[in-house]
């Protein structure tokens, strides 16, 4: 099922971005499609950011991944670039379960 | 790099993860899609939380539309390869020249390809280095995806409101994690964001 998701999702991505190009420029004016579009990713990377944080499928679980977090947090404040944010977090993560503090 | 690193570890192959790289080339949605399918969720609503979250390039493309050449004296291939680099940082580049000028066009297609090539090299060695590990977690690849996800939200939390509202699809999409099939406490958020924005408009003018 992962190609099925990468095809049609790339397609979906790419005509989404055409769209905005080729529709009558009235269609895509509205103040509610506007403020939707700006809240949506704020909702969906909040959700994104806990659930892939505090859950294992259909479980909640508390691991080292907390841990990562929170250095990630750090990192944002002390405006670290995006690849030094993530790696801050994972090398966190792995140094908590080297050395048995964590899971 | 990280996304590469991040798609092998949720279980993607090289192929698949620069296969996004380089048709989808919007780096919300392609960590969206990996994180909802590596955490067991289905391909519908990997794409559709993916699609959600790729909406507002429609709306940059429109905002874009006076930066560049029209699109109806544009030659069709010229906005086919447009359309597929029009994303957050093209877009903040171009904007920032007049309208119509040659530097906005200039900008706009001199960071939408550097972005392009950097980011699907980056891909490419992240996977390959992903795809060589045994087991992900003891590099702490897990905690990278949401570590990934708050440093997309970060610049977004402009004022209280959009903080309210990140805290609140927080909340909601892990209260449902015990109930629901992994990916749909994420799709929740966006009933949440449906929410706000009547919330919002109710107190604009």
């Amino acid at each position: 099922m992962i190609w099925p998701a990468v095809i049609i999702g790339s397609l979906g991505a790419y005509l989404l971005k055409l769209s905005g190009y080729v529709i009558p420029e009235r269609v895509l004016e509205s103040q509610r499609l506007r403020r939707l579009t700006a809240l949506l990713p704020v909702a969906l990377l909040a959700a994104l950011v806990a659930v892939q944080t505090f859950s294992t499928g259909t479980q909640l679980q508390v691991d080292a991944r907390i841990a990562g977090l929170a250095a990630a947090i750090v990192a944002l404040f002390l405006r670290a670039p995006f690849l030094v944010v993530v790696i801050v977090a994972a090398i966190t993560a792995a140094v908590l379960r080297a050395t048995g503090l964590a899971t | 790099m990280s996304f590469g690193a991040i798609a092998g570890a949720s279980g993607l192959d090289v192929w698949q993860t620069q296969a996004l790289s380089l048709g989808m080339f919007t780096g919300a949605s392609q960590f969206a899609l990996v994180g909802v399918l590596g955490a067991g969720g289905g391909a519908l609503v990997a794409v559709l939380t993916a699609l959600l979250l790729g909406a507002r390039n429609s709306l940059y493309a429109l905002s874009l539309r006076p930066f560049l050449a029209s699109s109806a004296s544009t030659p069709w291939w010229q906005l086919l390869l447009r359309a597929q680099i029009t994303i957050d940082e093209s877009t903040a580049m171009a904007i920032r020249y007049p309208e119509g000028s040659r530097q906005a066009r200039h900008a706009f297609w001199a960071t939408g390809i550097a972005i392009f090539v950097l980011w699907n090299l980056g891909t490419l060695i992240g996977a390959l280095g992903a795809a060589a590990l045994e087991d992900p977690r003891t590099l702490g690849l897990d905690a990278a995806v949401p570590a990934g996800f708050i440093a997309l939200l970060w610049p977004r939390l402009r004022d209280r409101s959009t903080i309210a509202l990140a805290l609140v699809s927080a909340a909601v999409a892990m209260a449902l994690v015990p109930f629901l099939q992994p990916g749909l406490p994420v799709l929740s958020a966006a009933l949440v964001a449906l929410v706000a924005e009547r919330l919002l408009a109710r107190r604009a003018p």
